[in-house]
């Protein structure tokens, strides 16, 4: 119990993905401009992420490691993921439409997210995962890989709905023509930084 | 038809550079630029990226069916960042260290796969590699300025020589990171325009008489 609090409190607000770890911040500046997509974005990320990890991790367990290909695991993830993504499409255009309407536009954008290879190389890394949720490299599985996945994600969401929110109003304020664009988007997001800045003195 | 070097060069450095312009690959621009020496190590692992990519991607661009393009270019790029990783872990173990999980994150660096889609698909192998080189460097450079203001205001050191003991821990926070991308990227903002407006200004006068004052030649 003690460990899921951990995964969940370290993935969404300790070491969130966007403003503490700088993974996914193309789409974080790119689709947060208004609150409605900024949310689909963010949920769409969460699933692809959360089905990458399970995918990837046993992939990388017990078929690279034991054939000694892991140098391999670039190519490999990509591969996964950019399949996963195109499946989901496909699937959601044949079975639910209206979710496709709502999040059909991002998934492509989900291949080379950063935040989604991002989560599958952390997972797989014992170092990092001890360092990040501390679990050790010996007592890693499946579980705790999926559910990085799961709450990272919602890290990501958390950022980017709070990032929209944000620009929301500012579109609305007179800015300085200079720092229009992506220089006031960054300045937002200092402050959402600041922000998260006090959960890692927890 | 003659490549233009020059104007490779001046697009990839200044007017559409990939950092400070574009605002491409922001993940490693703001998390590497703690240090000057991670936008070294991250930008010219990124040069040679870019550079064996734009010139195999150029190779195959009459052979790479349009519809699978995009498979096929990250397919070309993962196998160069994969050799990149090897070369580096072995090589340059402290720098692989430092780069850590953005090594692999190449893979999707937007810039990487932006140039190939716009460049390398269209042009010569020659004018592609000269596109990457100047890219690489134009990237390399920003990340490296701005690893270097970091650095000085954030840890009082640089290239991880100790400078003096005042620091701004601000700097070398996450909340800095978009602090100063931000204010770079106005800054060269300004600073490019006002030399595209000099230029301007100097073509105008030497068309006309050029002993005549501005005013008079508008």
């Amino acid at each position: 119990m003690a460990q899921f609090l951990m995964i969940i409190v370290s993935a969404v607000f300790i070491n969130n993905f966007v403003v503490v770890q700088f993974l996914g911040i193309c789409p974080f500046l790119g689709v947060s401009k208004d609150f409605k997509s900024a949310l689909g974005m963010g949920l769409a990320v969460t699933f692809v992420m959360t089905l990458t990890c399970l995918i990837t991790y046993p992939i990388y367990t017990f078929l690279l490691v034991p054939l000694k290909l892991e140098f391999m695991e670039i190519i490999v993830f990509i591969f996964i993921i950019a399949s996963i993504v195109q499946m989901i499409e496909m699937v959601l255009k044949k079975f639910s439409p209206t979710l496709y309407n709502a999040m059909g536009i991002y998934l492509p954008l989900i291949t080379t997210n950063c935040a989604v290879l991002g989560a599958a190389e952390l997972v797989i890394d014992g170092g990092q995962m001890a360092s990040l949720i501390g679990i050790t490299a010996a007592q890693m599985n499946m579980g705790y890989a999926v559910l990085y996945g799961l709450f990272a994600g919602l890290g990501f969401t958390l950022a980017i709905v709070l990032m929209s929110g944000l620009r929301e109003k500012i579109a609305r304020s007179p800015i300085p023509k200079k720092l229009k664009g992506f220089p006031i988007a960054m300045l937002t997001a200092t402050f959402i930084a600041m922000a998260f800045y006090v959960f890692t003195l927890i | 038809m003659k490549t233009n070097f020059k104007k490779i060069a001046k697009d990839g450095i200044i007017s559409s550079n990939p950092t400070l312009k574009l605002v491409l690959g922001t993940c490693p621009t703001l998390a590497l630029t703690t240090a000057a020496m991670n936008g070294i190590g991250m930008g010219l692992a990124v040069t040679f990226v870019l550079i064996c990519s734009n010139i195999l991607i150029s190779l195959l661009r009459k052979a790479i069916p349009k519809q699978v393009r995009i498979p096929a270019f990250i397919l070309i790029i993962a196998t160069f960042v994969t050799i990149v990783r090897l070369a580096l872990d072995y090589y340059l173990p402290d720098i692989y260290e430092s780069l850590g999980l953005y090594l692999p994150l190449i893979v999707v660096n937007c810039i990487i796969l932006a140039r190939a889609e716009s460049f390398a698909s269209k042009n010569g192998v020659l004018a592609s590699a000269a596109d990457g080189l100047f890219m690489g460097i134009g990237f390399t450079l920003a990340l490296t300025t701005m690893g270097a203001v970091r650095e000085i205001l954030g840890a009082g050191a640089i290239f991880g020589y100790k400078l003096w003991d005042f620091s701004i821990g601000f700097f070398s926070s996450s909340a800095g990171a978009f602090f100063t991308y931000a204010i770079f990227i106005v800054l060269f903002a300004l600073i490019t325009d006002s030399i595209a407006e000099k230029t301007k200004l100097a073509e105008k006068n030497n068309n006309g008489d050029f002993t005549k004052p501005i005013e008079e030649a508008k």
